[in-house]
């Protein structure tokens, strides 16, 4: 379970986050909606402790991350996988030691943490490509070669940085169905974060929106399809005329 | 001059906080240098890396000043006749000075913007922020193995370099304008003492310390896509540069004393 307390991020005088107040149950996948540079990206990156909070409290299965030193936090960073947005594989290394990563660094052998990258490789509908660098590969591919990296060392909870950003329909949708699999098969929490709202419905089982560092509403993809929070309605209908700033644009 | 000496302010402050940040960053390389697991594989790496790639603009480098040194002071000289000291001259500006700064200024130039560039490029992509995801420490990963390969790289590149100069000069004074080979040797070694090369390879091994911190420094942490890559890659050749001349200076009146 996730559970994030009245979280504040600033970058300089940038306030990101004013107070986020987030609950991931287990089993639960959560999609966090929200603009670009909403802070959504930020605050995924406090989940997992990449960056530390000027106030607030991130609790993971009860222990405060944000607290922890550095021993204790990559002890807990092991319950958790991480897709990111560019998908961010190593350059230097080929398909499979990218995926066996934290198993060759736990001092697995070379052979048996290949063969592992290869059967997760598979689960994620890629077969053949283990031994490309990834300067080989397409952009869907590269984001399903970083998903089967985040699952290689079995998580419990899964994090998506914009899963279908800058790939087309199509292979977004391959993505949407990989991340129900994920949950459904490995019986993963899922925490992601996007704009794309048909992908938010199809994975989601809760959404909250963030907004103005905030989350302003939270509810079933059902419950937020039907709004009454016109701010949540203007993002969810893409519509540029409503309550929300838009950066540049003077109402 | 109130907005002068705010800008000149705020210029100090900037400076000083790299400056305090870069000595985080060295303290913490040498903790996770000392704490095990110890990253060899990746250290015999960058040693390839940094080092073997490096030894053919050493090499060049290195004759060619040898050569220089001896043609301007075979003509220097000779006008108060002490053109035989070309040896001499050779041998102790190569072990003292030459030798240690042009390797490190080559090294900065070729390894130390590579460095710089590549954990920049990791950091904008996020690769940094993936490492600690798979709990992998980046510092650990990435700047020790730069760091202690540096260190080790740049005296031994000094060595070939002291060689090749002297051999340089010994080309252009004994083949050019023909001074004996026993004299020019003979010149070369006499007042030579081992306090020469060793304190060049002590400063050497400084600058490959130096060149490893500050360039990853600028690499780790960049910001700002792309063109913060490209700045970060100057910053770092710029700051070596000076890094290697400033502390030279320092270093030879510390080692003379
Ligand atoms: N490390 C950082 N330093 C300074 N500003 C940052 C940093 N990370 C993010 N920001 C700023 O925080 C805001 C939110 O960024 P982000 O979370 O990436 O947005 P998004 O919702 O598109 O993922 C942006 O304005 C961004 O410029
Ligand atoms: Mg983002």
């Amino acid at each position: 379970m996730i559970e994030i307390r009245d979280l504040h991020k600033s970058f300089g005088s940038h306030q990101v986050l004013r107070g986020v107040d987030l609950l991931v149950e287990d089993g639960q996948s959560m999609v966090v909606i929200g603009g670009s540079g909403s802070g959504k990206s930020v605050l995924m990156k406090h989940i997992i402790g990449l960056l530390k909070p000027d106030k607030g409290s991130v609790l993971v299965d009860g222990t405060d991350i944000t607290r922890l030193d550095a021993k204790h936090l990559y002890e807990v960073r092991k319950k958790f996988g991480m897709l990111f947005q560019g998908a961010a594989l190593f350059d230097s290394m080929a398909v499979w030691e990218n995926v066996s990563f934290a198993l060759l660094r736990s001092g697995m052998r070379a052979s048996e943490a290949r063969q592992v990258a290869i059967e997760k490789l598979r689960l994620v509908g890629l077969t053949g490509i283990e031994d490309l660098m990834p300067s080989e590969l397409s952009g869907g591919m590269r984001k399903r070669v970083g998903l089967a990296r985040a699952i290689a060392h079995q998580p419990q909870i899964l994090l998506y940085d914009e899963p279908t950003t800058g790939i087309d329909p199509i292979m977004g949708d391959v993505i949407n169905d990989l991340i129900i699999k994920m949950r459904e098969d490995l019986l993963v929490t899922s925490v992601a974060i996007t704009h794309d709202m048909h992908s938010a419905y199809k994975i989601a089982d809760r959404i909250a929106f963030l907004y103005e560092g905030r989350i302003v509403e939270t509810g079933t993809p059902e419950g937020i399809r039907n709004t009454t929070n016109p701010l949540t309605k203007q993002f969810i209908t893409g519509s540029s005329q409503g309550p929300i700033k838009i950066e540049g644009i003077n109402a | 001059m109130t907005r002068f000496i705010e800008a000149l302010g705020s210029r100090i402050i900037r400076f000083t906080a790299v400056m305090g940040s870069m000595l985080l960053l060295f303290a913490e390389t040498l903790k996770e240098l000392l704490l095990p697991p110890y990253e060899i594989k990746n250290t015999f790496k960058q040693v390839m890396e940094i080092g073997v790639k490096s030894v053919p603009v050493v090499a060049i480098t290195a004759v060619f000043t040898g050569m220089v040194l001896a043609l301007q002071t075979f003509t220097g000289f000779k006008r108060f006749g002490a053109e035989a000291l070309v040896g001499t001259v050779v041998s102790l500006s190569m072990t003292r000075e030459m030798g240690p700064v042009l390797t490190g200024l080559v090294v900065a130039g070729r390894a130390g913007a590579a460095m710089a560039a590549e954990l920049g490029t990791m950091r904008v992509t996020e690769q940094i922020d993936a490492l600690e995801t798979l709990a992998t420490n980046p510092v650990k990963y990435l700047i020790v193995p730069r760091f202690v390969s540096s260190a080790i790289v740049l005296p031994s590149l000094t060595v070939i370099a002291d060689m090749l100069g002297i051999l340089g000069g010994y080309a252009i004074a004994v083949w050019l304008f023909g001074m004996s080979s026993a004299l020019y040797w003979h010149r070369a070694w006499n007042y030579l003492e081992l306090n020469d090369i060793f304190g060049g390879l002590a400063k050497s091994a400084f600058f490959g310390a130096g060149i490893a911190i500050v360039c990853c420094h600028r690499g780790f942490y960049t910001e700002g896509g792309a063109e913060g890559v490209g700045k970060a890659t100057t910053g770092a050749v710029v700051i070596s540069f000076m890094t290697i001349l400033i502390s030279d200076y320092f270093l030879t009146a510390w080692l003379l004393k």
